[in-house]
């Protein structure tokens, strides 16, 4: 089981108080009339999916409730920071 | 190539079982092949075999960044079914059960593939009228599967609780009879043996580390650790590497790497008839030829590629079976493992031709690829002998995800999602 610092409660905790969110700093289109059929399945389907460093997004739904960011190793699962939302990219 | 036959058997039985011939050869690679397989799984090396056996193409390198057989074909929990509800599922899965049928002749190797039905359990009226739909749907697509009512699913079945005070009681069953169980290994081992036999090299132990695409794009052989070799067609069978390998011809794929876990408990008499499903309880279950429960679990929630899991996961599917089995509470586990598996946004996989001219892909089988391991290698095989999908895998092109014509199968996991 991972051990997750949540940047609001600046706690280490267990993942199982949080909830895993997907791939972090996918932007929604600011267009979305003006995107081609290419752009839409890039927003919505594809993925990075590095073997190495990560940005994901996480909730700490059973603490603060809220969405925050971190960059995690899928190698070796080790977390290498946690940052609050709207943070800009680590 | 010793054949494999009773007289075999006892004549090398009779020296101690001392003069058998190696299976097949630790190749070396050559520097140039017709086709190259990337993974040397089951998928992967049954994709050889069937390019050796029905198109001709002898010429053929698998090569493997492991070992043979030890990535999912060797983590997963042997579960063989094609109960599926939509038309291309129902075709595809269908087409892999059917070369089930006769693979240990065809290969002169025992898969151990038993017939001991995959029955799935209904504990609320919404999986009652899911499952009957699904029924319907897989014999419109002549794909047995029947209703059973609670008492003819514990006839069936016998270790299975069906009092109505119990947490998640049974109120009946969808059987598929011809489904059931193989051993995994011997799936890898066959199909390697008879592709060697039929000339192919398996290389292990050499991860590929890029492709080579020429100035039009086309491939023109693979990196690996061992240096290049050159082909003009690349098969990338990874299963959860598959997008690490894609990105290496600069292609972005649809498809996320989670791992899944399952374990098994000490082996015991014979005591489990045949494979039991919950997706509602979230726990599926078997018992192997060797006595061991064969347990699967979800998968966690989290991208990752290190082959192992949390075990908060565990510990919830074990709370599954008990539930359902009060009788198995003091088995004991003995082992749990990971594998990655690459999830497709639909739950369908990606089979057959890509972008790149001379690249094609067997990917996103997610948490059931062991299964269709005998028809994803054909369908392999013929996209890549003709350079046009067969029209069972036309429908899992990469470009359904622009479409929009997705293959939305929630029920390719075994377990609810």
């Amino acid at each position: 089981m991972l051990l997750i610092h949540c940047p609001y409660c600046d706690q280490q905790r267990a993942e199982i108080e949080f909830a895993y969110a997907g791939e972090a700093h996918i932007a929604r289109p600011l267009d979305p009339a003006a995107m081609s059929d290419e752009d839409w399945a890039r927003y919505l389907f594809i993925r990075s999916n590095p073997r190495g460093r990560h940005h994901e997004r996480w909730r700490h739904i059973h603490g603060c409730g809220r969405f925050f960011n971190a960059v995690r190793d899928t190698a070796t699962d080790k977390f290498e920071a946690t940052y609050q939302a709207g943070k800009p990219r680590r | 190539m010793t054949r494999f036959s009773a007289f075999s058997l006892f004549a090398k039985a009779l020296g101690g079982h001392q003069g058998w011939p190696e299976q097949w050869p630790d190749a070396s690679p050559k520097p140039a092949y017709d086709a190259i397989i990337v993974g040397a799984g089951g998928h992967g090396l049954g994709a050889a075999y069937y390019l050796a056996k029905k198109y001709g193409i002898t010429n053929v390198a698998v090569i493997e960044k492991g070992w043979l057989g030890g990535g999912n074909t060797g983590r997963n929990t042997t579960i063989i079914r094609s109960n599926y509800l939509y038309d291309e599922s129902a075709h595809l899965y269908d087409h892999a059960l059917k070369l089930w049928d006769g693979l240990s002749q065809e290969l002169n190797y025992n898969t151990m593939y038993s017939k001991r039905g995959v029955m799935m359990l209904a504990h609320n009226v919404h999986d009652i009228q899911s499952f009957k739909r699904h029924i319907h749907a897989n014999r419109l697509n002549g794909v047995d599967n029947e209703w059973l009512t609670a008492e003819q699913a514990k006839d069936y079945c016998p270790p299975l609780n069906i009092s109505p005070d119990a947490r998640y009681p049974v109120l009946g069953a969808a059987l598929q009879r011809r489904g059931g169980t193989a051993r995994h290994d011997t799936v890898a081992w066959g199909y390697a043996r008879a592709a060697a036999a039929l000339g192919v090299d398996i290389i292990q132990n050499c991860a590929v580390t890029g492709i080579r695409r020429g100035a039009d794009g086309a491939v023109l052989g693979v990196e690996t650790e061992r240096g290049f070799i050159a082909s003009r067609r690349i098969g990338v069978s990874a299963a959860g590497h598959s997008s690490v390998i894609m990105q290496m011809a600069g292609l972005d794929f649809p498809l996320e790497s989670y791992p899944l876990q399952a374990l098994v408990s000490e082996p015991v008499k014979p005591v489990f008839p045949c494979v039991v499903m919950s997706n509602t309880v979230h726990a599926y279950m078997s018992q192997s030829d060797k006595g061991e429960l064969v347990i699967g679990a979800g998968t966690d929630q989290y991208v990752s590629y290190s082959q192992r899991g949390a075990l908060h996961i565990i510990e919830h599917t074990l709370a599954a079976i008990c539930e359902i089995f009060p009788i198995f509470r003091r088995m004991r586990m003995l082992r749990s493992w990971g594998g990655i598996v690459d999830v497709t946004p639909d739950r369908s996989p990606i089979l057959g031709k890509t972008p790149v001219p001379g690249l094609y892909i067997n990917c996103g089988w997610g948490t059931g690829g062991f299964k269709a391991t005998p028809g994803a290698a054909d369908l392999l095989a013929y996209t890549m002998a003709k350079d046009e999908p067969h029209p069972i895998n036309a429908p899992y092109n990469l470009d359904r995800f622009r479409t929009g014509r997705l293959i939305d199968e929630a029920a390719a996991a075994a377990v609810a999602h």
